[in-house]
């Protein structure tokens, strides 16, 4: 009994250890930010009433996004996005529905991003003052979610999407939203 | 010479007055007000840069939010309904006092129990060496040693 008591600090030190690295390991290397939970999860998206960026006449509100989708938050300042975009154009030849969220930018610069690099987006809707953004818990672009037929927010994913984060991460994610509204 | 020192010394100047923090221009109605914001500012984190509260960051996210505690400040909401509305958006997270709930519950009772639990542990040892100290049996020596202790303790003050 004595004898157990006597590895228990060692006991503890391991399973901390163990806890630590683990941790250190589930993350990329060079990637010391802790991607946060966002609580907007299973809820309805955020109601908000936005012109689009293509047509400022044109209001776009939630009941205009029609899941399963994907609603990415972009805008021409962010320099990830520019890595991003070719992989939201093979995404929407291949039939994803992509709605954009054009996040604290202005629709002229906008505009000439979609002509220049080609427009993924069924819709895009110009959060010029960051609203929308805020309401979505939005702290850097790009972001995206993925809402299901009901409007509501499934997922969320922060960060670059390239092939690989597709192909073993938001593919299967928005396959099943789509195998659920059939 | 000295001219040019004076050049330096109004560059340096501007060069200090181009390197200012994370300041805003806001006009509060009140101290009390000001004081609030600052209070509010201190408590909620920053999602971007995650070891600063937003009061303190210059990220633009920060600003975002500072203006977004502004605006409810003014729209004569409560110190609560401002950080309820930021964790709704951003997660528990934010708030540097995390809220007594079932999953804080370690976070906030975890640092008492190992307290208690090492205080305990101090307590039983102490317990034991007494017990083990009282029901030894008193030390006595053999003639022989005692004998042999007074020779030394003689010798000792012989010697001194």
């Amino acid at each position: 009994m004595r004898r157990a008591l006597l590895i228990l600090p060692l006991l503890i030190f391991l399973v901390l250890a163990g806890f630590f690295l683990s941790s250190l390991m589930s993350k990329e290397a060079g990637v010391t930010e802790l991607e946060l939970p966002s609580p907007l999860l299973d809820k309805p998206f955020p109601s908000f009433d936005l012109p689009s960026v293509l047509d400022e006449q044109t209001r776009i509100t939630q009941a205009d996004l029609k899941g399963p989708a994907l609603v990415n938050i972009w805008a021409t300042w962010c320099v990830a996005c520019r890595v991003e975009h070719p992989v939201l154009n093979r995404l929407a030849a291949e039939g994803v529905v992509i709605y954009g969220v054009n996040y604290k930018d202005n629709s002229a610069d906008a505009i000439k991003w979609l002509k220049d690099f080609h427009n993924p987006y069924q819709l895009n809707i110009s959060d010029a003052e960051g609203r929308l953004g805020l309401d979505l818990g939005v702290y850097g672009a790009p972001e995206t979610y993925l809402i299901d037929a009901q409007g509501h927010i499934r997922y969320k994913f922060i960060g670059v999407i390239d092939d690989r984060v597709w192909d073993t991460n938001l593919a299967a994610r928005y396959q099943a939203l789509v195998e659920e509204a059939q | 010479m000295t001219r040019r020192l004076n050049w330096l010394a109004l560059g340096l100047l501007l060069l200090v007055g181009s390197v200012s923090a994370a300041v805003d221009t806001f006009e509060f109605s009140s101290e009390q007000e000001r004081d609030r914001f600052y209070a509010i500012g201190a408590e909620l984190r920053c999602p971007k840069c995650q070891n600063q509260n937003i009061a303190d960051s210059d990220a633009p996210i920060a600003s975002d939010l500072r203006k977004e505690v502004y605006r409810l400040l003014e729209d004569g909401q409560s110190d609560e309904e401002i950080v309820d509305y930021m964790v709704a958006r951003y997660g528990e997270f934010v708030r540097y006092k995390p809220a007594l709930n079932r999953e804080t519950l370690v976070l906030w009772f975890g640092p008492l129990f190992f307290l208690l639990a090492g205080v305990l542990a101090i307590v039983l040892l102490v317990r034991r060496r007494q017990k083990v100290a009282a029901s030894a049996p008193a030390a006595e020596l053999s003639p022989q040693e005692q004998q042999r202790l007074d020779d030394l303790l003689n010798k000792k003050s012989q010697d001194d």
